[in-house]
């Protein structure tokens, strides 16, 4: 489409990436009386970086001195609990270990502790009998550990699917499959170009995680570069849940990575990973046989009773790590009124309530007059999740609204109510159904239920079963109906 | 909430729970109790549209849903309750059972005998780790054959099946009387999992390749399947570098094992044979937990579904043995042991008292051997492969003659068995 | 020439070698190891036989698809022509099991039948 043929939309702040940082950032904005619209390449909100984010809310013990990251880390850590809370969403709040294996690694581990200390994060030093007697499946050779009580885990798209809905709750816009494509500034006022709209805003927040680099070189300023960095991750069958209790990490052996950890993730299923191989592309999310080998060696480490026949699954991500090796939270020196908040790496899921948080003080800094929205309700509507109910309230449910008692996905218990709920929510696809429900996150992997999902999203959003999709157009999953391939067929 | 009492309570209405059922009936129940997640009965079998089910039963070779429909109007002609779209969430070791339909929300069913009878489930790309992205147009081959056969959609137009098992096999014919093109079918065994009558109708009649040794190692494409990489392996089943080659299409069938489904089993604290994945049973087909049966794919994957309502016909009329405490405790048991060549032998202990038949399967295929069942009998086989199930019923005169607590079944050398 | 087909009577699954002459009649047929191995070779390679097992669309059914088979085998090289034909047939629910669909199929004098019962839904 012709630039001149596009819509036109004038907004006041315009945030460029659907991830944890914009998601929670629009969900901040949305306290103020502000014309806010965020814009979102994919087809659904935290699709990208994030989606394949480990999950872990660090304690704050690992960020070196005088970063953004120590900054940010542990008063993001510290706003957890209530976020997850008003956002109805679960939060595992199982702590953290960092193990050592020898003494020397001890050394490390003290270290932490100190640095835990000063910093005001509750941390303990273990003995070993301590650590084997909180992890009993810990490797016996262990020396000793750091436990930070308040670490935890949450599930990264979940918490991005629920600040985004709050935020449009209370009157912010959702643009997605809306890639911006151009952006230039002409004075004061900048204007970013989608395949079907041009908008122009007073402030644009660049949150667009690997691509911000890009997008502030649209703008003219490359005051900073994004480097790939990607992870793999091995997800194991929910029937090794409390085999670990709290994540656990290794002494780290790099400068870039905290190692291979083993993680028991929010929903239960114990996970191994990730790996952090700098990347020269942005796009790479294959699993590979090598990278397995690594994982699955290094997490034996510390957990030697692992089986690989208990995985049930695997992703990998790809980290958006700034060239300064820190996050880059700034106003661009190009562009007035362009907000960098970039290269949200490790520790960035923790960090980023706390990086949002701050957002409303930079705007006013920049001049922007912040109202505050009277109405604003932070919780959202509270989900419904069959499989955590008694036996009473589910039958009560199922009196309420019969779609409760039809089944869909039978390994994780997620009934047709809630797959049609989380639809009205912005479920468009079937990852969008199973991130946010779980059905198909399971040992069949969806096996049993696709069928039936997809039929329900065909029901819901009014469409054909061949234009369901796995994650948006290009990802239908059945392309025919049946017979219509015969007279073309090889027989 | 619902409360129910039945005598038997069978969880699963294919092929297993049908016949569970019919039998328990027979045998004496007054309240039997079929419990089923889908909207009818059949089970797999009514996505199983291809003929060759019932030679040994029925000597016919019927269709899945023929099959199954001979089973349905059985029990449409007796008492037997049935409760469709009714998903069982939880079994105790008491014998009490919670299930959810949306018409009366929660049930909990007292039983007081249990046959389980959920069947298998396929593994998974997950499970086998084939690396690569997410892209859409991958699909177990179960899955695609419902969505084949019932649903009424095609997956995609070019496709490449991994495993030749019979469910790989038929799929490969599926596909291409539908109008797809299958371009290979691979297979990382030296030879077909499946029965060779599939391999010829299935493969040989429409000119598909048979690439054996091979396995995927890659799948490409983001957004939809485009191709994948396949590679020969070594005996222990890994790549060998430089065989690599890359085939174009939009769809993976995954046809790479069944797994019997035993959540609710473990839930209720039943005791498995980790090599079987199923329940540990004795002759009766009861499991660890007193008044609990299990028959079918869910107690060990089968192979021909006469087999299956044999041996469901067995766990359901001494269910309602059970249910009616006309079970009486085995006076001596014996336990079954896995010898020579043998994966593993089900049941797992027997009581000497009564008639059995034992289903085995072999480790590795051999050619001209004996069967050897405890020394009480042996049986000259000419070839044993892994994908097909032997049986073998003894007599409790027989039985009686075995000396000591264990009852090993293996396969000998006919010098061996010769010198016995 | 020679030609290989594998028996499928039984389990055994004898390699079968047939030595074809000019008018495609069978010279030797050697590698059964039992007659009906024999009787099943010569017709695979006389007159080959396939029973069609597939679906046929269904209107107002609990199933958008109802699937038949072929009540006899048919020649083998008429099964993308019996696809095609399928492909054009619509039946309405209910059916019963074992109801003819198509009567003297493709004119090769067997029947279409209905595998299952399918109601209305």
């Amino acid at each position: 489409m012709e630039r001149e043929a596009k819509t036109k939309k004038r907004v006041q702040v315009a945030i460029v990436g659907g991830g944890i940082v914009g998601t929670l950032t629009a969900r901040e904005l949305a306290r103020y009386e502000l014309d806010v619209l965020l814009l979102e390449k994919e087809a659904e909100v935290g699709w990208g970086t994030t989606k394949a984010n480990s999950g872990i809310v660090h304690a704050g013990i690992h960020e070196e001195p005088g970063t953004l990251k120590a900054k940010y880390c542990f008063p993001g850590n510290q706003m957890y609990p209530k976020l997850c809370e008003e956002l109805d969403v679960s939060f595992r709040q199982n702590g953290i270990l960092v193990v050592a294996l020898s003494e020397e690694e001890m050394d490390t581990v003290r270290m932490y502790y100190q640095r835990g200390l000063k910093r005001g994060v509750p941390v303990r030093l273990l003995t070993r009998e301590e650590v084997l007697a909180q992890e009993p499946n810990l490797n016996p050779e262990v020396v000793g550990a750091v436990f930070a009580p308040e670490g935890g885990a949450v599930m990264p798209f979940e918490l991005a699917a629920a600040a985004m809905e709050n935020a449009v709750a209370n009157g912010v816009q959702l643009m997605v499959d809306s890639p911006v494509i151009n952006a230039w500034a002409e004075g004061e006022q900048k204007y970013l170009e989608t395949p079907t709209h041009v908008i122009e805003a007073d402030v644009v927040i660049n949150a667009a995680g690997l691509f911000a680099d890009d997008i502030a070189r649209m703008f003219g300023d490359d005051s900073f570069s994004i480097l790939p960095r990607k992870g793999e991750e091995y997800l194991f069958d929910a029937q090794l849940e409390g085999m670990v209790h709290s994540t656990l990490f290794p002494v780290p052996r790099s400068k870039t990575s905290k190692g291979i950890l083993v993680i028991p993730t929010a929903d239960g299923n114990l996970m191994i990973g990730p790996t952090s191989d700098d990347m020269p592309v942005k796009d790479d999310i294959g699993t590979t046989a090598e990278a397995f080998e690594r994982i699955f060696s290094e997490s034996r480490r510390m957990v030697p009773g692992l089986d690989p026949r208990k995985i049930i699954t695997q992703f990998a991500g790809v980290r958006a790590a700034s060239d300064r090796g820190d996050f880059v939270i700034e106003f661009s020196p190009k562009v007035p009124g362009l907000l960098h908040l970039a290269g949200i790496e490790s520790p960035g899921l923790t960090a980023a309530p706390a990086i949002a948080a701050d957002v409303p003080k930079m705007l006013q800094e920049y001049g922007l007059n912040l109202v505050p929205k009277s109405g604003f309700e932070p919780r959202r509507e509270k989900v419904v999740r069959f499989r955590l109910l008694s036996r009473e309230e589910q039958d009560e449910l199922i009196r309420q609204n019969p779609a409760y008692g039809r089944m869909v996905c039978r390994c994780e218990t997620v009934t047709e109510a809630e797959i049609v709920d989380a639809i009205k929510r912005g479920a468009r696809t079937l990852d969008g159904v199973k991130f946010r429900t779980r059905a198909g996150a399971g040992r069949c992997q969806s096996g049993f239920c696709q069928p039936v999902i997809m039929s329900i999203l065909s029901r819901e959003l009014g469409i054909p079963m061949e234009q369901v999709s796995k994650r948006g157009a290009g990802t239908e999953q059945v392309n025919f109906k049946a017979k219509e391939l015969l007279g073309k067929g090889v027989c | 909430m619902r409360k129910m009492d039945v005598d038997v309570a069978v969880i699963g209405g294919g092929p297993a729970g049908l016949a569970a059922a019919l039998a328990a009936r027979r045998g004496g129940a007054a309240k039997v109790l079929i419990i089923e997640r889908n909207h009818e009965l059949g089970g797999i079998l009514q996505q199983c549209i291809h003929h060759g089910f019932g030679l040994h039963r029925f000597k016919a070779e019927l269709t899945g849903p023929e099959y199954a429909q001979r089973f349905i109007n059985e029990v449409r002609e007796t008492d037997i309750d049935v409760l469709l779209e009714t998903m069982v969430l939880e079994v105790s070791n008491q014998r009490t059972i919670y299930a959810v339909n949306s018409r009366e929300g929660m049930l909990e069913i007292s039983a007081k005998a249990i046959v389980l009878a959920m069947g298998c489930r396929e593994r998974t790309r997950g499970a086998l780790r084939i690396p690569g992205r997410r892209p859409a147009g991958i699909f177990s081959a179960g899955t695609a054959q419902r969505y084949i056969n019932i649903d009424g959609y095609i997956p995609g137009k070019k496709a490449v099946i991994l495993g030749s098992g019979d469910i790989g096999l038929i799929m490969a014919r599926r596909l291409t009387l539908e109008g797809a093109k299958v371009e290979a079918v691979v297979e990382i065994l030296p030879y077909a999992a499946g029965l060779a009558r599939n391999v010829v109708q299935c493969l040989e009649d429409f000119g598909i390749p048979l690439i054996l040794q091979f396995t995927v190692i890659e799948v490409h494409g983001d957004e939809r399947l485009e191709a994948v990489t396949i590679a020969q392996v070594d005996e222990q089943w890994k790549p060998i570098p430089g065989t690599e080659r890359t085939i174009e299409c939009d769809t993976l069938l995954l046809s790479v094992g069944l797994i019997p489904e035993n959540e609710l089993s473990n839930g209720a604290g039943v005791q498995l044979d980790p090599i079987t994945n199923g329940p540990k049973v004795d002759d009766t087909m009861m499991t660890s937990i007193p008044g609990i049966f299990a028959c079918g794919n869910v107690l060990h994957v089968h192979d021909l579904v006469d087999n299956v309502s044999k041996e469901a016909e067995r766990a359901g009329s001494f269910a309602a043995q059970y249910a009616l405490q006309q079970l009486p405790a085995a006076a001596r048991r014996v336990k079954v042991t896995a010898g020579e060549n043998i994966r593993y032998v089900v049941p797992h202990e027997v009581s000497l008292d009564k008639p059995v038949e034992f289903f085995m399967r072999v480790q590795k295929p051999q050619e001209d051997v004996v069967l050897d069942v405890g020394g009480l009998r042996s049986v000259k086989k000419q070839f044993v492969k892994p994908s097909e199930m032997l049986n073998i019923t003894l007599t409790p005169e027989v039985l009686s003659q075995l000396s000591g607590d264990t009852l090993t079944v293996r396969i000998v050398s006919p010098k061996e068995a010769g010198r016995q | 020439m020679i030609k290989h087909i594998t028996c499928t009577v039984c389990p055994l699954s004898c390699e079968i070698t047939l030595e074809i002459g000019e008018n495609n009649e069978i010279i030797s047929l050697t590698g059964n190891r039992c007659n009906r191995g024999k009787v099943y070779a010569t017709k695979e390679h006389t007159a080959p036989e396939r029973t069609l097992t597939t679906t046929v669309r269904v209107r107002g059914g609990v199933h958008p698809l109802l699937p038949v088979r072929t009540d006899q085998p048919i020649p083998k090289g008429k099964l993308k022509e019996a696809m095609l034909a399928t492909a054009q047939l619509e039946v309405e629910a209910p059916v019963k099991m074992g109801t003819v669909i198509v009567e003297n199929f493709l004119g090769l004098g067997v029947n279409l039948v209905a595998s299952r019962d399918l109601e209305r839904g």
